[in-house]
């Protein structure tokens, strides 16, 4: 039941807008079947599964709206939730910045399915823990992970026309491994659409090397460093090249308040403000790191380039900002794609005369909107690179970085690696600035 | 790019569609007149939680809890003169957790029928003995007498769900127009509410029916000077409260002035958003030609608003047992208060630092009668005179550090999620002595009095943090010297707490909250206050974050 095909569940969004008596209405399915296992101290702590299938209902009477939800399919419950969604409609003050449902659209054929994925079953979350942790033990190292995979489904119907289908799968997983006295610790982490490229071994190995190699760190003084960042030190939920594609609003931009203001009024669009070498775009089809093929409203999503050559080629515009603007909207693929060249990290570390390998970057916050400025900390592994060799482990130390002035100092780009969705190649960038030691290992 | 992303940059983040993809809007949008209506009868969920208790012992439980909880969510939206949302949301189902083979097992149903508890405590018990098969330690709970069938209720004087949507509406509205009136170019204001219809069961003979009630108005104004390109924002300096609307219905006792000087005014138990919005708007303005701060070491001032949030991230989360001992090492991280580092005896702070934790202080997030695994929530001591003294833990953790009673910091944000240990409320016990805040800052040669929680980050063991603020005006020779900008400090945790020189007493004592700490894998949302004075601080590392792009 949690995942719908296409015709199952127009069949069910056509029976919605059947009830409906409103000037506009567009109702969303959407489903998952999630499964995960937690294990912590080489011990499963938790594991479970849920699935979920629900039903969003928009009724809109000219520029009044209103949501209901259910997760129930008969009848009398769908009738009960367009009918809620109307009532809600009437009572909601008008909408200023409305903007009528689309119609009919095209869209790409998306490829962000994996069957391997959607098989998955509790024992093949059992056994990557039980890989992970018998590595870690044989090692005498202790391992603390976990791995959630899905399969997910999203259907969209309005009473336009409009009518969209998309399936998808991911599998994330992420391993900290440590020295049973504290004194070393190690991540990796990776995310597939296709889980037959997951491999809980190699991963937990990646990181109990990490963990044996930072035992005894020296410290260095903070300062300006040449440093390398492996993908996990750029993108994260809270990662500085997340932060930085989240921060192109053209609205914000427009409105004054955003890194990519203009002095004076407008927005930097055409402005060159990163290294030539940075070019960064989203891209549904991309066959490694695919996306949503439309975005929530149902606008086809396509390539987009945000950065290319270091120009700001395009900022995000909602359907309301671009009418007003007169310009395009801009929908989103929920990926971003930042080029690279062909060199490994271990390639970086060759031509590097003196400099920091950085496994991962954490606790990243912003500390002024206005230059893009974040703070945040090294953690899992950190090291000192002299003459194309990894030398020492190194304390973990305390940044307050902006991506746009990182993106100014790059010395290399790496290969481009799938991570949270996202490409992204390890970076040597000089100049990296580091505030102060922290004692965390 | 993860979801949460996605979400915020398309500008979807207030989007009703989406609702239900938002972690704190977990749940199934409904007409607002349902958010009154009563949830199940006490007699009627006794029996459905005896239906889960009788299938998991049949199945071979050893343990069994149940908890049936209702989680009504309302999030009204606004910017300058329009609504943006408002958003409806109601949450229903059962969670059991169970022990067999020495193992816990967990899984929750929306089906809250006897047969659908029945199904969720048999599908538990077979998760907890396939579980079993890998586990090392069996469980072991601390000793927990069941009290009955007893109940709870939040001290609120009006519930904010009966409260009309439109006179929320319209004081979010005149908030941004008093924001406008003073020379804001923009402001946002939010109106969180939340209501926990908790009923918890288990087999140590418990039926606890609880009603818990959250509330959480706030703002962000935000001045732009558009010659110079030049943008500054301020934050509401309002707190959580585990109140009900009555915090909105401001009272001139509960208005606590700043230092002389300052223009701050901070709130006990009620808030005045007119007047905070009208001030933020002046402030923020102020901002745009603050003096940027010459960064070296200031003795610090902090008002309580802030000091909440040091104390959440450099003592409430270190002293969280579970992150001691390792069982969060892939996620929030572990801990430098281990118990080797305890039995050091190394100050934790001054002798000025007594912490203390608690579920129970009227108004305060995390005041509950119970928690979520039937044990009858406390207060204890965290840090006496400097000196750490105890951990925050739950019943299968008592045992390892050679304790007989759980504190009662059990908690999950929904029914479909398995509970967990989470911070209490900590908070720093203010002076026995008077002191008053301008008594504080008369002692203070060189230094800067910050209010309002701003940016914040810090380790994963808990050593080294970095926090902004909302406001920073510079203290020369004992007084308030002007607005500051571009502020944060840097510190060590024990360095910190060791550098506190003294607290104001009790009539400066009040909260600062937060509505969403996170925690576990899949990670889970907790709310939690914290209490305390104004405070000073000797020598800390001030930094300077003004930068400049191209």
């Amino acid at each position: 039941m949690p995942i719908l095909s296409k015709d199952e569940s127009q069949a069910i969004l056509k029976k919605v807008l059947s009830f409906s008596t409103a000037d506009e209405c567009q109702a969303s399915l959407s489903g998952r079947t999630v499964g995960n296992i937690r294990y912590a101290r080489n011990n499963v702590s938790t594991a479970g599964v849920s699935d979920n299938v629900s039903l969003a209902v928009e009724a809109r009477f000219g520029k009044r709206s209103g949501v209901a939800t259910c997760n129930q399919f008969d009848d009398a419950t769908l009738r009960r939730c367009v009918q809620r969604a109307e009532e809600i409609a009437r009572l909601a003050p008008e909408d200023q910045e409305y903007m009528p449902l689309l119609g009919p659209q095209q869209y790409l054929t998306p490829v962000s399915y994996a069957t391997s994925t959607a098989a998955i079953r509790p024992d093949f979350r059992a056994q990557a823990a039980a890989d992970s942790i018998a590595l870690s033990s044989s090692k005498q190292l202790t391992a603390a992970g976990y791995l959630e995979d899905g399969a997910y489904f999203q259907a969209l119907r309005n009473n336009k026309g409009l009518e969209a289908y998309q399936q998808s799968t991911g599998l994330d997983f992420s391993v900290t491994v440590r020295t049973p006295d504290g004194t070393g610790s190690g991540y990796a982490v990776a995310d597939f659409t296709d889980a037959t490229k997951f491999n809980a071994k190699n991963l937990t190995q990646i990181a109990a090397d990490k963990a044996a190699g930072s035992r005894n760190a020296k410290a260095l003084e903070p300062g300006k460093y040449t440093v390398i960042l492996e993908p996990a030190a750029l993108v994260s939920d809270e990662g500085l090249l997340n932060n930085l594609v989240y921060n192109f609003g053209a609205r914000e931009a427009d409105e004054g308040r955003s890194f990519l203001s203009k002095k004076g009024g407008g927005n930097r669009k055409g402005d060159k403000l990163f290294d030539s070498r940075i070019s960064i775009y989203s891209d549904p089809l991309n066959a490694q790191a695919p996306g949503s093929v439309f975005d929530g409203e149902g606008l086809p999503v396509k390539r987009i380039n945000w950065v290319e050559k270091g120009v700001v080629k395009n900022l995000y515009y909602s359907r309301y900002w671009a009418q007003k603007n007169g310009v395009e909207p801009t929908a989103f693929a929920g990926n971003f794609i930042m080029e690279g060249g062909t060199q490994s990290t271990a390639d970086l570390i060759k031509s590097t005369a003196k400099g920091i390998l950085v496994t991962r970057l954490w606790y990243i916050r912003d500390v002024d909107p206005q230059t893009l400025l974040y703070t945040g900390l090294t953690r899992d592994g950190t090291f000192y690179i002299e003459n194309g060799k990894i030398k020492f482990p190194i304390k973990n130390f305390r940044f307050n970085e902006s991506p746009v002035i990182m993106l100014n100092n790059i010395e290399a780009i790496g290969r481009p690696q799938r991570l949270g969705g996202n490409l992204v190649p390890p970076l040597k960038i000089r100049d990296f600035t580091f505030t102060s030691l922290s004692d965390a290992v | 790019m993860k979801r949460r992303d996605f979400v915020g940059l398309t500008g979807l983040a207030t989007s009703a569609l989406w609702l239900p993809s938002l972690p704190s809007f977990g749940g199934t949008e409904v007409d607002p007149a349902h958010l009154l209506q009563g949830g199940a009868d006490v007699a009627v969920k006794k029996r459905l939680a005896d239906a889960a208790l009788n299938a998991a012992k049949a199945a071979g439980a050893t343990y069994t809890d149940v908890r049936i909880g209702r989680y009504l969510n309302q999030g009204i939206f606004t910017r300058e003169k329009q609504v943006q949302n408002i958003a409806n949301t109601e949450s229903y189902g059962a969670g059991i957790r169970v022990i067999a083979n020495g193992t816990w097992g967990f899984a929750s149903t929306n089906v809250v029928t006897e047969a659908g508890m029945a199904k969720a405590a048999q599908l538990a018990v077979e998760i907890a003995k396939a579980n079993s098969k890998t586990q090392k330690e069996k469980v072991q709970l601390a000793p927990q007498r069941g009290y009955g069938e007893v109940s709870w209720k939040a001290p609120i004087q009006q519930n904010a769900f009966e409260v009309p949507i439109k006179d929320k509406v319209d004081l979010l509205l005149a908030t941004n127009a008093k924001a406008l009136e003073n020379g804001a170019s923009f402001v946002n204001s939010v109106l969180f509410q939340v209501n926990e219809q908790k009923y918890f069961a288990s087999t140590d003979g418990s039926y606890i029916d609880q009603d818990i009630h959250r509330i959480y108005p706030t703002f962000s104004v935000t001045a732009i000077d558009r010659a110079s390109g030049k943008f500054r924002s301020r934050q509401a300096l309002s707190a959580p409260m585990g109140l009900g609307y009555e915090y909105l219905t401001p009272k001139a006792a509960d208005k606590i002035a700043g230092p002389a000087g300052s223009d701050v005014i901070g709130y006990k138990n009620s808030y005045d958003i007119l007047e905070d919005a009208a001030r933020a708007a002046k402030q923020v303005k102020e901002k745009l030609t603050a003096k940027s701060v010459t960064p070296g070491k200031y003795d610090l001032v902090l008002d309580p608003h802030h000091l909440g949030l040091t104390i959440h991230e450099s003592v409430g989360h270190p002293l969280e047992l579970d992150r001691v001992l390792g069982y969060e090492a892939n996620y929030a991280g572990t801990s430098f208060a281990t118990l080797e580092w305890k039995a050091k005896n190394i100050p934790y702070g001054s002798k000025v630092v007594n912490i203390v934790a608690d579920k129970l202080q009227p108004g305060s997030l995390g005041a509950v009668g119970y928690d979520d695994e039937g044990v009858k929530t406390k207060e204890w001591n965290l840090i006496e005179q400097g000196k750490l003294v105890n951990y925050e833990k739950i019943r299968d953790q008592a045992h390892i550090v050679g304790q007989t009673e759980s504190d009662g910091c059990c908690y999950a944000q929904s029914w479909q999620d398995v509970q967990f240990q989470r911070m209490p409320n900590v908070s720093l016990k203010p002076s026995a002595q008077k002191m008053s805040v301008d008594d504080l800052v008369k002692g203070v040669d060189k230094g800067i009095y910050i209010a309002g929680n701003g940016s914040f980050s810090i380790d994963q063991q808990r050593y080294n943090s970095q926090f902004g603020g909302q406001v920073f005006y510079a203290i020369e020779k004992g007084k308030i010297a002007g607005m500051l900008e571009d502020v944060a400090y840097q510190t060590n945790t024990l360095e910190f707490w060791n550098s506190c020189a003294a607290t104001c007493d009790q009539s400066d004592y009040r909260f600062a909250g937060f509505f969403n700490d996170g925690k576990g894998q899949p990670s889970q949302s907790s709310a939690v206050s914290h209490g305390s004075a104004t405070t000073r601080f000797n020598a800390v590392n001030v930094i300077n974050t003004a930068r400049k792009i191209g």
